[in-house]
């Protein structure tokens, strides 16, 4: 409740302070949005908004910075924003990746809008126009009201907006349509043209609005879907020269949605499940997750801090693997479950070879989990001991840094790359590579180690014997 | 010049390395069986701690690790007997834990980087393989290493022992047999030997007997046993002073330094006998001195019959001034119900309620000893007729510890490397004899091919039986019987091992519908939402079966544990299960109790459930609250929990707990809702309402059951 509210103050004042600035201030504004769309899927608790921007050029130079402007609550929760630009008529469309940094606006009111600036391929003269695809990815957008349920009430959230696309540049026309997964919507604020159809809300059309123009919202509707969150990730890829490399991932998930309240049932909970099936009514609770991974993954095992879990099932074939995990108990609103994932995986599809001597590792950045939002995503590669000079290279800003780690039979431990993202989406995963050298006479020591304490025994053993006859006689 | 030379020192070892070789790898192969035939369990299941009371010495082990020593050892634990706590470092022994921890360091000095947990489960195998090495070197020392061998061959297989060391099985007697084992070899050893080397190393055996298991009451007092019979068997000798001295006092200083044994050796009348047995011996050694002094064999006569007339009477003023004024303490509880199998069962419910302490079954021997059974009398029979310092104390080691073994079941475990041993002088003895007289017969067919072995003895044995007709065919027919005899206990071993005891308990499985295994995983279950759903602070109230696995894995305070070190405690929990709700919710609440935890097997026809020991929680409940009594549970003496059951008993806490909702429940077909599988009963009240406690969990397969306390109501 306090959130919503705090959300609603910040919004407010956002509004006010907008209004007061709008005159003065005079923002980079040769361009003028002629058309903007905007579609919210609310379906998960993953929140996309794909904003269709028509852009054109007012001014009088050529420009090839285009601003967005986000509210400090959604930039909170902002996983990503990505952008393209979309050539091309009808269906003969193409879509050009553009980059995006955040940035300060000097000359912008000076209150909390935080900006985004989306950087063209080529500068649009003046009077063009060019259309631009945005999508936001929010998590943690939602908020259950009310914040505690029974074992069989469903769940309803709240979603916060505003009707009107913040923005520091005149917009012509603008519509938003607001997708809800069922048609059970308790209430949401209109703002004429508004008007319902189904799971949809379309918000607008509405024209010519200045800009830093805002009108609050909200939708509260059911949304019965678990919102299952991967508070913290910890996956760990150990490389070994000897043909395998292991994956061990820790996860701590919680049902992030609307807590638990009062009694759970296990006879409400059984006979529910088994007379109507998958029919009509669901709890809201984690009961399966599917974790895909790479093929010819072998030796999987699925286990919590108190030994092994054997609810979990693997299906294989020649493009991926599919692994079922069932958590010891399934997960209400507010319960927390830890558990492991390990694999191991061929070397050969992963290690390569670079150009320059080096080798380097291949790997998905991201959470195998699928639909799962990870606070904190953690990844160590631990390479193989001796190897040296390592870089990793993400395709997005991380945090990283060195470690060492002592597995078995290390002696100067081994090199450890530490890469951290935080707040992870789906949308995330990619490739990234870690480079590194490595003397392939390194592999064989920890077998020599070996080999020679064997040796030692057996010559102690020999000599043990004889020197225990000598003794005697 | 210097090759041949060598070549010349080792020719008369050759023979003798043969069989040296062939004895070691003999040992190793013995070794690595212990070893592997008590992995059924991980292959089964998984690497993980069984049963009860191995979650404690685990939870323990790992805060040692984590902490180090002098933690560990002032260790005050809040988490468990609430609000009372627990003296973690004083009222353990702390030999298991230090053990694995040592060896933990060792492997990660040796860079294995294994898990606590690993070395926690594999450390029972691993003693139980050292043990059939103390015991080769046992049987060695009282019989022959044939008999050792075969003592090292039996050991390692025997199910009385293997019960208590299957990996996982991580609890003091894993490594307190081999201790104990050791430290009657190394004292035995001392004996026959008479060096002050030996009987130190014996100290130091029973040092690390007493830090390990508080079973070493056996061992202090069987030695003194030992002596007194040697000196009354007139066998009294300088190298017996030197052995009983070094290690009784040496020992019992060593002893002391363990927090939870402290001073009892001084101070506690179990531990008298040791005592009087030492001063005994010294009064002896006086008396043979005055004898080598005195000449006069009449005058030493009377002087013998006035110093030990003195000695037994101070002896015994001392023991009567001591026990009046209070400074030793007397027998305690167990040790009674130790000598008499009667005494718990009337004094000490909670002793007499724990399955492994009731007197042992004839079907219970047959089951652990198999074979050992009927060759433990022939042993003895071989033992007497070779009597021997040391024969006389594996009989006598024999002899008690069976007499133990049938008071309580779980004292099988004491009696099995006695058993073992004395049975594998049987074998051993008897299987030489058989090819003594095999091979002295060949001798005549082929003279002088054959070597060694078949000595002088060996042909006077022949010479004696020449007379009896088909010899040869006969012991060829006993020395076939003996082989499918030890045939026949290695497969019974081997099934015993896989069906009986490598079962964790905290996992269950059972054969689905159509034939495929289906494990039940409850426990855990239960255990893991606690951990994870559960305010770290939260109080859980269970019976005290249960309280070391709540505190290990679910990470929660308990109320009782299976420490049961204060009766009136556990007695509350007893008294709070067995009372109606509104008086137990009074009793939960000034236990500051958050959760309330109960194990139903109605659904699953899992038998050791609460209801099933809802007896016993009435019985503790009523010895200290006379308030509860146990014929109102009882209908004509009958403990039923169907229509005609007891109207206390339909509306305790315990039933309400263990059957709300389970009236809706259908588990059998063909069966009226609420059928319970594991009584086969349908239940008497099936209309449960709960006013002070809600249900906060139940496991899939309803195995446990957890409940929340709800806060008293609001006044206004």
């Amino acid at each position: 409740m306090e959130a919503r509210i705090r959300a609603r103050v910040n919004l407010a004042l956002t509004f006010f302070a907008l209004l007061f600035f709008v005159a003065g201030s005079s923002p980079p504004r040769q361009f003028v949005i002629s058309n903007a769309e905007r579609r919210i899927d609310l379906s998960s608790h993953i929140i996309n908004v794909h904003l269709t921007l028509k852009v054109e050029n007012a001014g009088t130079r050529p420009a090839s910075e285009v601003v967005l402007a986000l509210t400090p609550t959604e930039v909170d929760h902002l996983a990503m924003v990505d952008a393209s630009a979309i050539k091309g008529k009808r269906k003969k469309t193409t879509s050009l990746r553009l980059e995006v940094k955040p940035t300060e606006l000097p000359d912008a009111p000076p209150i909390d809008t935080k900006y985004f600036t989306i950087y063209l391929a080529n500068p649009l003269n003046s009077g063009e126009s060019t259309t631009l695809e945005v999508l936001y990815v929010f998590t943690h957008f939602l908020e259950p009201f009310p914040a505690e349920i029974a074992q069989s009430e469903s769940q309803l959230v709240f979603y916060h907006d505003t009707a009107l696309i913040l923005s520091p540049y005149h917009i012509k026309q603008q519509t938003t349509f607001i997708k809800t997964p069922s048609t059970k919507v308790e209430s949401f604020i209109r703002m004429e043209p508004t008007n319902r159809v189904g799971t949809e809300i379309k918000y607008g059309p509405y024209e010519d609005r200045p800009p830093y123009s805002i009108s609050p919202i909200h939708v509260h509707f059911e949304n019965n879907s678990p919102f299952a969150v991967v508070e913290e990730l910890v996956q760990e890829i150990e490389i070994s020269h000897w043909g395998n490399i292991q994956v061990t991932e820790h996860y701590k998930l919680i049902h992030a949605g609307a807590r638990h309240k009062g009694v759970f049932s296990r006879v409400d909970y059984q006979s529910r499940q088994s007379s109507n099936g998958a029919s009509s009514f669901r709890y809201v609770r984690i009961v399966y997750l599917l974790a895909r991974l790479p093929p010819r993954v072998h030796s999987v095992y699925y286990r919590g801090e108190i030994g092994n879990i054997s609810s979990s099932h693997l299906r294989t074939d020649s493009l991926k693997s599919e692994l079922q995990i069932e958590p010891r108990y399934p997960l209400f609103g507010g319960w927390k479950a830890t558990f492991v994932i390990g694999y191991g995986l061929p070397l050969q599809d992963f290690l390569f070879e670079s150009s320059d001597d080096k080798r380097y590792l291949n790997f998905t950045f991201g959470c195998p989990l699928i639909g799962m939002v990870v606070d904190k995503l953690t990844i160590k590669v631990v390479l193989p001991e001796g190897s040296t000079d390592p870089s990793p290279v993400v395709p997005f800003p991380v945090e990283h840094h060195l470690e060492a780690k002592y597995s078995s039979l290390d002696v100067v431990g081994r090199t450890v790359v530490v890469l951290e993202k935080k707040n992870f989406v789906p949308m995330h995963n990619s490739h990234f590579q870690v480079y590194y050298s490595f003397k392939p006479i390194f592999m064989l020591a920890e077998s020599l180690m070996l080999a020679s304490a064997f040796f030692m025994l057996f010559v102690a053993c020999v000599a043990y014997i004889h020197i225990d006859l000598s003794v005697r006689k | 010049m210097s090759n041949s030379s060598t070549s010349d020192l080792l020719k008369p070892f050759k023979l003798k390395t043969k069989q040296q070789e062939l004895l070691i790898s003999i040992l190793c192969l013995v070794y690595i069986l212990a070893f592997i035939t008590r992995l059924f369990s991980v292959l089964r299941y998984e690497s993980m701690i069984h049963e009860f009371d191995p979650y404690f010495n685990y939870r323990t082990t790992l805060y040692l690790t984590q902490h180090g020593f002098y933690d560990f050892w002032n260790w005050f634990d809040y988490e468990s007997w609430y609000p009372l706590g627990r003296i973690v470092g004083g009222t353990l022994y702390p030999g298991l834990m230090v053990t694995a921890a040592l060896i933990y360091r060792l492997l990660h000095f040796l860079r294995f980087a294994v898990h606590i947990r690993e070395v926690c489960v594999l450390t029972a195998p691993f003693f139980a393989s050292n043990t059939t090495l103390v015991a080769y070197f046992f049987g060695k020392e009282i019989w022959d290493s044939g008999a050792g061998l075969v003592a090292a061959i039996l050991i390692a297989v025997c199910p009385g022992y293997i019960s208590r060391s299957v990996a996982g099985s991580y609890d003091n007697e894993g490594v307190a047999i081999f201790a104990l084992l050791f430290t009657f070899y190394l004292f035995v050893k001392a004996v026959n030997k008479g060096s002050l080397a030996w009987g130190l190393a014996s100290a130091f055996g029973y040092f690390y007997m007493v830090s390990a298991w508080g079973g070493y009451i056996f061992i202090i007092n069987l030695i003194p046993l030992y002596v007194l019979v040697l000196l009354i068997t007139g066998r009294y000798s300088m190298r017996l002073y030197v052995a009983y001295n070094c290690m009784y006092i040496l020992g019992m200083l060593l002893a002391m330094q363990i927090r939870f044994v402290g001073f009892q050796h001084v101070q506690s009348g179990e531990h008298m006998a040791a005592m009087g047995v030492f001063f005994l011996m010294q009064v002896f050694y006086f008396l043979d001195w005055v004898k080598h002094m005195l000449s006069d064999t009449k005058l030493f006569q009377e002087f013998l019959s006035i110093t030990v007339t003195c000695a037994v009477a101070a002896g015994g003023i001392a023991l009567g001034v001591g026990v009046a004024s209070g400074y030793i303490s007397p027998w305690t509880g167990r040790f009674y119900s130790l000598l008499d199998p009667t005494y718990a069962k009337d004094h000490i419910p909670i002793i007499a309620s724990v399955s492994e302490h009731q007197p042992t079954a004839w079907s219970s021997f047959m089951f652990d000893f198999h074979i050992l059974l009927f060759l433990f009398p022939a042993g003895l029979y071989f033992c007497f007729k070779r009597l021997s310092d040391a024969t006389i104390f594996i009989v006598m080691y024999g002899l008690t510890s069976m007499y133990f073994a049938g008071v309580m079941v779980r004292l099988i475990l004491v009696a099995t490397p006695a058993v073992c041993l004395i049975s594998a002088i049987a074998v051993s003895a008897t299987v030489k004899n058989l090819t003594v007289l095999l091979r002295s017969k060949n001798k005549v067919a082929q003279i002088g091919s054959t070597k060694g072995t078949s000595s002088a003895k060996a042909s006077s044995k022949a010479s004696l039986d020449q007379s009896q007709p088909f010899q040869k065919n006969g012991a060829m027919a006993l020395l076939f019987g003996a082989f499918y005899l030890l045939s026949r206990y290695a497969t019974h071993c081997t099934w015993v091992t896989s069906e009986a005891y490598s079962s964790p308990s905290i996992v269950l499985a059972a054969r689905g519908a159509h034939g495929n295994r289906v494990i039940f995983d409850d426990y855990r279950e239960a255990y893991f939402w606690l951990r994870q759903n559960t305010p770290p602070d939260a109080k859980v109230m269970s019976w005290w079966d249960y309280g070391y696995q709540i505190t290990a894995m679910g990470n929660r305070t308990v109320i009782v544990d299976n420490n049961t070190w204060n009766n009136t405690h556990i007695a509350t929990v007893g008294r709070a299960m067995s009372s109606y709700e509104d008086e137990a919710y009074e009793i939960i609440r000034s236990l500051d109790v958050d959760y309330v935890l109960v194990v139903f097997g109605g659904v699953t026809g899992y038998s050791s459930d609460d209801i099933n020991k809802f007896l016993w929680m009435v019985r503790i409940g009523g010895g200290v609250f006379p308030v509860i009594k146990e014929p109102d549970y009882l209908v004509n003496g009958e403990y039923r929990v169907d229509k005609g059951a007891a109207p206390k008993m339909l509306n305790c806490l315990m039933y309400k707990l263990s059957y709300y909702r389970f009236g809706e429940m259908m588990t059998e077909y063909g069966k009226p809702p609420g059928y319970d599988r594991a009584r086969g009963v349908e239940i008497g009240n099936k209309d449960i309402k709960l006013e002070h406690l809600e249900e906060a969990f139940t496991t899939s397969n309803w195995i446990v059951r957890i409940y929340k306390v709800k806060p008293p109501n609001n006044r206004w």
